[in-house]
């Protein structure tokens, strides 16, 4: 053990976490001990997981504040549900699963670097005020966008459903803001699994490596980093496009987790991305191992709160707003520090330090 | 970072608790009604649970879900109470063959995904049969767990196409095409007009849905559509845009299949530029006489579409709305009474089909799905109902015209 070095282990340690979670479920779920709620909310946890894992890329490591990655979500939603639709006969479901993931991915990435040429020469708030309005463009865009398939090709109109012209017999894809229809149910929780540790493996190998450091290095001091020779524009598209992709491959588990797909305000609105932002800062920015833990117990916390029926959003929003306090607050900070669990057994609290990056 | 952060951070929370302030003050009557409801729950509770003893015993355990948060917690909210109400009576009157009814209603926050962590928490809940959802895209996505479950399902009012698109689904409310072809078929019939504009919510299935079915029929009527100008949830507050596009086309009659909050904001917009063409509606606009600060006034002469009206003359309705009133404080809508009848087709269904409470759901669910097609129901949104084996509702549209601030049959 002494031969690993502490962000080996370290990483070690949450692929163990999602694994050992992983055949927990899965004994609870052969012996027929979990209720149909949590059988529900597997995929959805995966969901909310890779979502704030990839957003903390950007958030915690480029350091730039993003609050559009719903709209890349939206995306990969989309593409990856209209491709599963125009092969829902011609393809057996596991291939035409793996192909829509990549072509979410594919499409997410290529939103991601077009909308990050423009809005990285940005820094800060406007950089958080661009990538909003992108997010919202993308849900409208989908919104109005109408296709049809019948046997002469595709029809694609921005009007109705009326301007595509379809034969008889011809059928709308996508259809405005009623959406996609009959997609596919091809998502489980074993799929999303796999996706969980995928994306844990690609961000966590990204930090630990030579980019990933320069990432970091442009967070920490973009002047410093320029002037020692790293191409800042180069590094921050890196870590802009790789979370997009992510989020497209979120999106593509969304869409064939539901028959129905729409780009609601609820769901692909700047609700979202808010929400997934919450994920990132309760779990610590910068900390990956957090943002896991923080998705899955804000997921399933509404949802547990079911029995008070009408005081649960308002329940949520109080626990949100503690949770907030004793992460972040300094007097919480300096409370925890003093009556640390490490602390009181005795031991040093060096371990932890190379993972709250941000408290600097 | 941090900061900017905190900032981002605290102005959602601050954004989240305004909203919730908005619709908690709006929903504080109701809230007060509730508990009132409750203790006449719990004393209906101990009668039933007396006559239980007494008659065969069991219960039935209905599910319900819809959006009580939310923005279209209006529409939840009428149904929850509806619903309750029904159940509430039927209990009193002595169960269904004996055995009592249980109802269960879980929020789904308008959103396909809560949906169906809605739909589990009720089959953990061991829910025999469903009432829902509220809302047409929640419902498209739990008619599919309905379906693998063979669960029987009546939704009060999702009328999309794909809601009930499986045999164990059944709906108490038009389907949005079947509402644009009603609608295009009575203007034309009736030489309503020839020309004719269209308002609409593009970002609404609902509304985006009759459009779609009324433009089609509109050429077979010998309608012609001027102007088809639409709006979103984003931009519903300001329409005199579509209304100066209504008015220089020359339409004699501007086709609304929206809800009636924005179509309230259009009928002020269009008095203050001086147009008065006939306003024509579906569903959606019942309601508008109750909104709050709306001169109803301006109302006056709009046609519209619906299978319920609150003022309605027959024994049925009067009743309905007293109780309504007495235990919410409020008038019901359309949603209500779909809701309420959805409780007694399915009483209806399963005196027919002669079942039990002890049988397992997917039991039930066959016995409804034939029982469910034999019936015939006189409601409030309609009488002699009758239903097909694609769970399409047969009943007649019924056309009002607002005169002197009410309703009035056409």
């Amino acid at each position: 053990m002494k031969k690993i070095n502490k962000s080996t282990k370290n990483n070690l340690i949450t692929y163990g976490i999602v694994v050992i979670a992983y055949v927990i479920v899965m004994l609870l779920n052969v012996t027929g001990h979990i209720s149909s709620l949590m059988e529900g909310l597997l995929v959805p946890l995966c969901i909310y997981v890779i979502l704030a894992v990839s957003l903390n890329l950007v958030v915690g490591i480029l350091g730039e504040l993003s609050i559009g990655h719903a709209g890349f979500m939206c995306v990969g939603a989309f593409s990856g549900a209209f491709f599963s639709m125009c092969m829902k006969e011609a393809m057996p479901a596991m291939a035409r699963f793996l192909l829509a993931l990549v072509i979410g991915a594919v499409c997410a990435a290529a939103c991601g670097m077009l909308i990050g040429v423009p809005v990285l020469r940005l820094k800060g708030d406007y950089l958080a005020i661009v990538t909003l309005a992108f997010g919202e463009i993308i849900k409208n865009l989908m919104n109005v966008l109408y296709i049809g398939k019948d046997s002469r090709g595709f029809h694609v109109s921005t009007k109705d459903m009326i301007a595509l012209g379809l034969e008889p017999g011809g059928k709308t894809i996508i259809n405005g803001p009623q959406g996609i229809t009959g997609t596919p149910h091809d998502a489980s929780f074993t799929i999303g699994i796999i996706l969980v540790l995928l994306t844990l493996f690609i961000i966590l190998n990204l930090v630990h490596s030579r980019d990933g450091r320069a990432i970091m290095a442009i967070r920490d001091n973009r002047i410093a980093a320029e002037s020692i020779g790293i191409n800042v524009m180069k590094y921050k598209m890196m870590a802009f496009t790789i979370s997009a992709s992510i989020a497209g491959v979120a999106g593509v588990l969304y869409a064939h987790n539901l028959s129905t797909l729409t780009a609601l305000p609820k769901n692909f609105g700047y609700n979202m991305s808010i929400m997934i932002l919450v994920y990132v800062v309760l779990g610590g920015i910068g900390n990956i191992r957090g943002s896991v833990i923080a998705a899955v117990v804000l997921t399933l916390l509404p949802e547990m709160l079911r029995g008070l029926s009408d005081y649960r959003m308002l329940i949520y929003a109080i626990v949100l707003i503690g949770l907030m306090l004793f992460n972040w607050s300094p007097k919480a900070i300096a409370l925890r520090e003093k009556y640390s669990l490490r602390r009181i057994l005795g031991k040093t609290g060096t371990k932890n330090v190379s993972e709250n990056r941000t408290e600097e | 970072m941090k900061k900017q952060l905190s900032m981002v951070v605290a102005a959602a929370m601050v954004a989240a608790a305004l909203a919730g302030c908005g619709s908690s003050a709006s929903d504080a009557g109701t809230e007060n009604a509730d508990t009132v409801t409750e203790n006449a729950d719990a004393g209906t509770a101990e009668d039933a649970g007396e006559s239980a003893d007494a008659g065969s015993g069991g219960t039935f355990k209905i599910g319900g879900i819809g959006p009580v948060t939310g923005a279209a917690a209006v529409y939840g909210q009428a149904v929850k109470n509806a619903a309750q109400l029904a159940v509430d009576e039927i209990n009193a009157a002595g169960g269904i063959n004996g055995a009592m009814i249980e109802f269960n209603f879980q929020d789904d926050e308008h959103d396909a995904e809560k949906a169906v962590n809605a739909y589990n928490t009720l089959k953990d809940w061991n829910m025999q049969m469903l009432l829902g959802t509220v809302t047409s895209t929640p419902c498209t996505a739990v008619v599919e767990k309905t379906h693998e479950d063979n669960l029987f399902q009546l939704t009060p009012s999702g009328s999309a196409v794909e809601s009930i698109q499986y045999d164990n689904a059944f709906r108490v409310c038009f389907s949005d095409p079947n509402q644009g072809t009603a609608s295009a078929q009575y203007i034309g019939e009736n030489k309503l007009a020839t020309k004719v504009a269209i308002i609409y919510n593009s970002s609404d299935v609902y509304s985006s849905g009759i459009y779609q079915t009324f433009a089609a029929e509109a050429g077979n009527q010998g309608i012609e559509i001027v102007s088809a100008e639409a709006f979103t949830a984003d931009s519903n507050t300001d329409f005199s845009v579509q209304l100066q596009k209504a008015k220089d086309s020359g339409a004699e009659l501007v086709f609304l299949p929206i809800y009636y909050t924005e179509a309230s904001i259009i009928l002020g917009q269009a008095d203050k530029m001086g147009y008065a063409p006939i306003f024509f509606g579906c569903d959606g606009l019942d309601g508008i006489l109750a909104v709050e600060d709306f001169d109803t006034a301006l109302a006056e002469g709009v046609m519209l579409l619906t299978p319920f009206a609150a003022d309605a003359e027959d024994e049925l309705t009067q009743n309905f709305v007293k109780a309504y009133q007495e235990n919410f404080g409020d008038i019901p809508n359309q949603f209500a009474a779909d809701a309420y009848d959805g409780i007694y087709a399915m009483k209806a269904a399963i005196e027919k089909a002669g079942v039990t409470p002890d049988m397992s759901a997917s039991d039930i669910c066959d016995a409804l799905k034939v029982s469910m097609t034999e019936i015939t129901i006189d409601g409030l949104t309609g009488a002699g109902m009758t239903w097909n084996a694609d769970g399409e509702p047969n009943k007649e549209p019924k056309a009002v015209k607002i005169t002197d601030g009410a309703y009035a049959a056409m």
